[in-house]
């Protein structure tokens, strides 16, 4: 497969379309709009190998521009009765196969809808792709009426259209908010993925980091001893800014909890800087915890291949929470991750009767919600220290930062967890400002690149998909001058990066135990001069002009 | 096209009924074998339909979470939008049903000279609330035709929904709720370009099947009065099983077969909304997966990478980098 051009090159992709936007759909009815693989709107696939690693079947070369993708032979008897076994283990499924109504409540709601106006990304649509090849083999009425009952039989152009449309869509779940049964497209993705992956059709930005996180521990491959000096790296980093030496506490056995976080964290800016938070807080807590570098990684990409798989790789934490004997696990800034442990992580690997309620060994708090999971959010426990004045924060270190907040998909909308960010954020900056009201707490937006799509090859479809969000971002950054885009999700991290680069130039992304760290008065700490981005701390920033107060178009309700 | 062809079939439907009553003397075949074959449909359709939902599991608990959990005692939950436990739930789900809490979320976005906005736009919800109850008091009013007395809930609902007094006999405020209803829901369909590309003939056919039996219902009360005494006889024979058809006009049959097609499509159709919308996981479950264990009937073992296994594969360089063994 040869491209014209390179991902990471300008001309891959035209980023002045991506300011047009048409809703007229076209003149063809959806099913008979052909798929166009678009550079820049498409991932590449998996590698055979990587899928070997794991145990997926039917790896095989070939690319999404291909005529043929070279499908095992008996490809449609294994699509339906891979329909079959799903339409037997999920309710969900096959609810919202039968009682959709197209009432188009949801229309408008998904984020790729928004920035890209393609019908077929309207959810109702996306669920129609697959429901029209269920009513087709799985109805009476469908097998009967065909065309005029909404069915459609299974040809290798349909699942061209599942490939290219199940991947973009980022299980946010902003649609499912909207729908009056609560019709979940996330389930309708996952399922379509599940299918995909029997013929061996995935990509390599989910399936990569899935053997990976198998083998390593973490999506992003790095090896224990790697992961040691990295964290090390940050102590040391720490250390410049605040004159305080670290420790970290690694694979360290008769700690009481296990940190789990996501590997982002450890990589790229700005989430290192989260990462350099967490050493900041837990040293100054003195808390008795440990890293791992066996359950290394917070996040699940299993979430974005297959229930089998989100459990496999989540097995690791209870796993090493045992061979650790920690007594509970805290876990991190993170989106999908908290989708996983507070929906299926103590269905799928629980309950851990080996360990212990968490309760803050600080405030003495026990956090009944996770009785039986045992593990919660960095938000729960820090809010919690905040509301008992546990730690000394001075605020008017990030002065210099006018924050507003971004809820994460899945924080929102598979957990509820909105104040609990909101009270830490307003702890530690005194300038705090609310995006508007429809693109927040559980109406918020993604950030165009979750459940495996944040990669660069699909720039086009993240620019778009990260719009409306980025278009609310900007309006707060031209109403109140807000410069920083807090979000405690590790993908949102990396992604909402470039969707502001390009929305709205000049709002950075900081994850939100960053700041508290950076107003966290250490003991021992010498004048702090530098923040952990090793940038001037009181860097001040002009207020908007007053006469910015309205937007002329936004709404806020 | 897809309107047209459903218009076309509830056309067919009149038609055949004109045909078989007017001009052919068919009353037994649409006044009693139809009726009785339709009721048979719509009863076990629907409960072979909610069996064979129920006989899926529900592996993970799925809930969208629509406001504030429950974790801080300070935090003050969404007890509605995000329950705790099985009676909040059961709060969601009658806000749901009764009220339905989720369109009346709705906001409409607009995009406009590169700015977006997201306005409240409650025009589905008002129809929809309004469509559903006024159908929902059409049927009970419908019940003075199955029972002998009249129970004394439908006298009063069939006198507060006409109270206006105006005409011979009354007219029901519902009936024209649910006509004006039914109509904005197909206009809604029929002139707004996504709609229409979204719409499937399924989405058509039921809205014209209730206009044809809105209408034919008015038409019968109003314009050319149906014998309501001999109606009620005849139903009452349906339901003894001693069925006699009334000896009245093509109109009521066309009615009566309009209805009985509804109850015969129903289970097959979208309209199973109805029984589907409590069995929705993402609503009738609590978010209380970290709090209570909840068991997945499919749930196995898989095959997991231990640590054992990890740590053969980077025992040296763990060693070299001076971090724990298991095994030295």
């Amino acid at each position: 497969m040869s491209q014209a051009h390179k991902p990471d090159e300008l001309e891959y992709y035209h980023p002045e379309e991506v300011h047009r936007v048409d809703y007229q759909p076209p003149a063809t009815d959806w099913r008979d709009t052909p798929t166009v693989f678009r550079p820049g709107s498409f991932i590449y696939p998996s590698k055979p190998k990587d899928l070997e690693h794991i145990g997926f079947p039917n790896g095989h070369a070939w690319h999404p521009t291909d005529e043929d993708w070279k499908l095992p032979e008996n490809w449609k008897r294994i699509i339906f009765d891979g329909m079959r076994e799903r339409l037997q283990k999920y309710r969900s499924f096959k609810v919202f196969m039968d009682i959709c109504v197209r009432c188009g409540a949801c229309a408008d709601k998904c984020h790729f809808y928004i920035g890209g106006g393609d019908p077929k990304n309207m959810p109702v649509l996306r669920a129609e792709l697959l429901r029209s090849v269920y009513r087709h083999d799985f109805t009476t009425f469908g097998k009967i009426l065909g065309r005029w009952a909404g069915a459609r039989p299974l040809t290798p152009e349909v699942l061209k259209e599942w490939f290219y449309y199940f991947y973009q869509c980022t299980e946010c779940r902003r649609c499912s908010v909207f729908c009056p049964y609560g019709i979940d497209t996330a389930e309708i993705t996952m399922m379509g993925r599940e299918l995909l992956h029997l013929l061996g059709l995935s990509v390599n930005w989910v399936m990569h980091p899935v053997a990976d996180c198998y083998r390593t521990g973490n999506h992003l491959g790095i090896q224990p001893h790697g992961l040691k000096d990295t964290l090390e790296f940050f102590a040391e980093d720490v250390e410049e800014v605040t004159g305080v030496h670290i420790d970290v506490p690694i694979n360290k056995k008769g700690a009481d909890i296990l940190f789990v976080t996501p590997s982002g964290d450890f990589l790229a800016e700005p989430g290192i800087y989260t990462c350099m938070g967490y050493l900041a807080l837990f040293h100054e807590l003195g808390l008795n915890y440990t890293w791992s570098t066996y359950a290394s990684e917070g996040g699940n990409f299993g979430l974005f291949t297959s229930a089998d798989m989100m459990k496999r790789l989540n097995s690791k934490m209870y796993a090493e929470a045992k061979r650790l004997g920690v007594k509970w696990i805290l876990g991190g800034e993170c989106g999908h991750m908290w989708r996983v442990i507070n929906q299926y992580m103590d269905t799928m690997n629980g309950p851990p009767d080996f360990l212990e309620v968490p309760k803050s060994p600080i405030t003495g708090t026990v956090f009944e919600n996770a009785r039986s999971t045992k593990m919660i959010h960095i938000m729960e426990f820090t809010a919690d220290l905040v509301q008992h004045g546990k730690l000394e924060l001075d605020a008017s270190r990030n002065d210099g930062r006018r924050v507003t907040f971004h809820d994460s998909c899945n924080p929102a909308r598979a957990m509820g967890m909105l104040e609990e960010p909101r009270q830490v954020i307003k702890a530690a900056c005194h300038n705090f400002f609310e995006m508007p009201e429809g693109t927040i707490r559980e109406k918020t937006f993604c950030c165009g690149g979750g459940a495996g799509l944040g990669t660069d090859e699909n720039m086009e479809m993240r620019l778009r998909g990260g719009m409306p969000r980025g278009k609310a971002v900007q309006y707060v950054q031209d109403k109140h001058g807000v410069n920083v885009l807090a979000a405690c999700c590790a993908i949102d991290r990396a992604t909402l990066t470039t969707v502001c680069d390009f929305w709205a130039p000049g709002v950075k992304v900081s994850g939100i135990t960053e700041l508290v760290a950076n107003a966290l008065v250490m003991k021992g700490e010498k004048e702090r001069e530098l923040n952990f981005r090793k940038e001037p701390m009181r860097d001040e920033v002009e207020a908007p002009p007053a006469d910015s107060e309205e937007h002329p178009t936004v709404e806020a309700a | 096209m897809k309107a047209l062809v459903s218009l076309a079939a509830v056309l067919v439907l009149l038609l055949a009924a004109y045909v078989g009553v007017h001009l052919g003397d068919l009353r037994w075949l649409f006044g009693v074998v139809v009726p009785y074959f339709a009721a048979a449909v719509f009863l076990v359709g629907i409960v072979v339909k909610v069996i064979g939902w129920g006989r899926s599991p529900v592996p993970f608990r799925i809930p969208t979470t629509c406001g504030q959990q429950k974790s801080l005692p300070w935090i003050k939950q969404d007890k509605l939008d995000n329950p705790a436990t099985g009676w909040q739930a059961m709060g969601r789900m009658a806000l749901e049903i009764l009220a339905f809490r989720s369109l009346f979320r709705n906001r409409e976005t607009v995009l406009r000279d590169g700015q977006l906005a997201y306005r409240t736009n409650k025009w589905l919800w008002a129809a929809a609330l309004a469509f559903h109850y006024s159908m929902l008091i059409i049927v009970l009013r419908h019940l003075r035709f199955f029972f002998a007395p009249i129970p004394r809930f439908v006298d009063v609902l069939t006198n507060v929904d006409g109270f206006l007094q105006v005409g011979v006999p009354g007219i029901y405020i519902t009936s024209f709720v649910f006509l004006g209803a039914v109509t904005f829901l197909l206009a809604r369909r029929l002139g707004w370009a996504r709609m229409r590309y979204l719409s499937l003939p399924a989405d058509y056919f039921p809205l014209f099947l209730f206009l044809a039996i809105g209408c034919t219902g008015l038409w019968m009360r109003h314009i050319d009065k149906v014998d309501v005494s001999q109606v009620k006889a005849a139903v009452m024979g349906l339901l003894v099983l001693a069925p006699h058809p009334p000896a009245v006009g093509w109109i009521f049959y066309a009615h009566l077969f309009c209805v009985s097609t509804l109850l015969a499509y129903f289970p097959f159709s979208k309209l199973m909304h109805l029984g589907g919308v409590f069995l929705s996981p993402t609503r009738n479950l609590a978010n209380d997966n970290r709090a209570r264990h909840h068991v997945n009937p499919w749930n196995r073992p898989l095959p997991v990478h231990t640590y054992a296994e990890y740590e053969d594969e980077f025992r040296d360089r763990m060693r070299e980098a001076g971090l724990p063994l298991d095994k030295e």
